[in-house]
């Protein structure tokens, strides 16, 4: 029996410790984790977008309680106001979701610029979501609350040749951003006013 | 046996028993990672790292844990300190991070580890476990990077990034996929083998 409560001691002080020591050096290294990967995955979307903001939007960005989590919404500032904010959304594509990011200027609620983020689409052709500048471009100068959809379904986006899906994707990307937009759009002027 | 001095517990790891080669242990990163230079060396630094603490704290720690559990107790401390280097790369060089991808968690069942705990740490004191971890993993760092160098060499035609050959070198793709790692591999331990040989 003592033999035993041995065995038992030593597993578990042994993991007692490594838990602890994990749950350290986590929550020492979660906020650079989550700007790494911000940088990495989502800096060069955003500085391609917001390509004539003088401020780095990684660095200034602001978290916006929705329901239970967060969103983070970047600030872009262009002519010394900060009047864009970009925020992403997701949609149903052929491979998985698509991630979107959508910048939107807060004083006309139009859209900026156009980025996808992350995609598991066909490589060649829904992956085009990501590589095509053309047709990110589409989306460019037009009100956020348009009701995004493809020709197809009787909307005005042109749809990529053969990645009808990843497009129809692309566009519920936009409609989820939107609808954030639209429900987050206090909180963000507020934010941005105390900011300021 | 008689009892080696550290630094020859320190050496054997550089060229007489160097993972890779010698002991023919650790392949699967060996052989998916080593596409190219700065994958190698990141690589074999967090395996060195790893290595070098579990042998460190098994060594110290071995008159204290059960024999019947031991295994049980090696994997923990090894799982500790893999996770810990997970953060840091994530925290610090999060490219590289991207890259080695799911070969750096799989530090864990990288026989090379428990290997060393086993047979090495949980029979000797600390200061020769760490000559022997710090051995072994500078060994499998440079067998990974001689390797990674060949491969990126000839299949990229750069080494570290820079091109090496000019712009007119065509490179031979295959070295920087499967079959040219396990080419690759071979012909290196035919060639230690012939080196080896007495």
């Amino acid at each position: 029996m003592a033999q035993l409560l041995r065995l038992f001691a030593a597993v578990t002080i042994i993991s007692l410790v490594s838990g602890g020591l994990l749950a350290a050096v986590k929550s020492g290294t979660q906020e650079r984790i989550e700007y790494q990967q911000l940088k990495f995955v989502k800096g060069p979307v955003l500085k391609a977008i917001f390509k004539d903001a003088s401020n780095d939007p990684l660095a200034d960005r602001l978290k916006i309680p929705l329901d239970k989590g967060e969103v983070n919404c970047f600030v872009g500032v262009f002519n010394g106001k900060k009047n864009t904010v970009a925020i992403e959304g997701f949609g149903k594509g052929f491979g998985g979701d698509i991630g979107v990011l959508v910048a939107i200027n807060v004083e006309n609620d139009q859209i900026l610029g156009v980025g996808v983020t992350t995609h598991s689409e066909t490589p060649g052709l829904g992956s085009r979501a990501k590589e095509d500048p053309a047709f990110a471009a589409q989306f460019k100068g037009k009100p956020i609350t348009d009701p995004f959809k493809v020709k197809a379904d009787g909307g005005q986006i042109d749809a990529l040749s053969g990645a009808t899906v990843t497009s129809r994707g692309v566009c519920g990307a936009l409609l989820s951003v939107s609808e954030a937009y639209q429900r987050l759009k206090p909180a963000i002027l507020q934010k941005l006013k105390e900011k300021a | 046996m008689a009892k080696k001095s550290v630094l020859q517990e320190f050496s054997k790891g550089l060229w007489v028993e160097v993972p890779p080669f010698r002991l023919v242990l650790g392949l699967c990163p060996t052989l998916a990672i080593t596409k190219s230079v700065d994958n190698g060396i990141g690589m074999g630094v967090a395996v060195t790292f790893v290595l070098v603490c579990s042998n460190v704290l098994i060594s110290l720690l071995r008159n204290v844990i059960p024999k019947e559990v031991r295994i049980a107790c090696y994997i923990v401390i090894i799982a500790t300190f893999v996770t810990v280097v997970e953060l840091t790369m994530q925290a610090f060089v999060y490219p590289l991070f991207l890259q080695l991808g799911i070969f750096i968690p799989l530090i864990v069942v990288n026989c090379i580890l428990l290997g060393r705990a086993e047979a090495f740490a949980a029979k000797n004191g600390a200061a020769a476990s760490l000559a022997d971890g710090l051995g072994m993993g500078i060994g499998y760092t440079l067998a990974l990077t001689a390797l990674s160098a060949i491969r990126e060499i000839l299949g990229n035609g750069t080494f570290y990034k820079i091109a090496v050959f000019g712009p007119d070198f065509e490179p031979f793709r295959f070295m920087v996929e499967a079959p040219g790692a396990f080419m690759c591999l071979g012909l290196m331990l035919c060639v230690m083998n012939a080196i080896g040989k007495k």
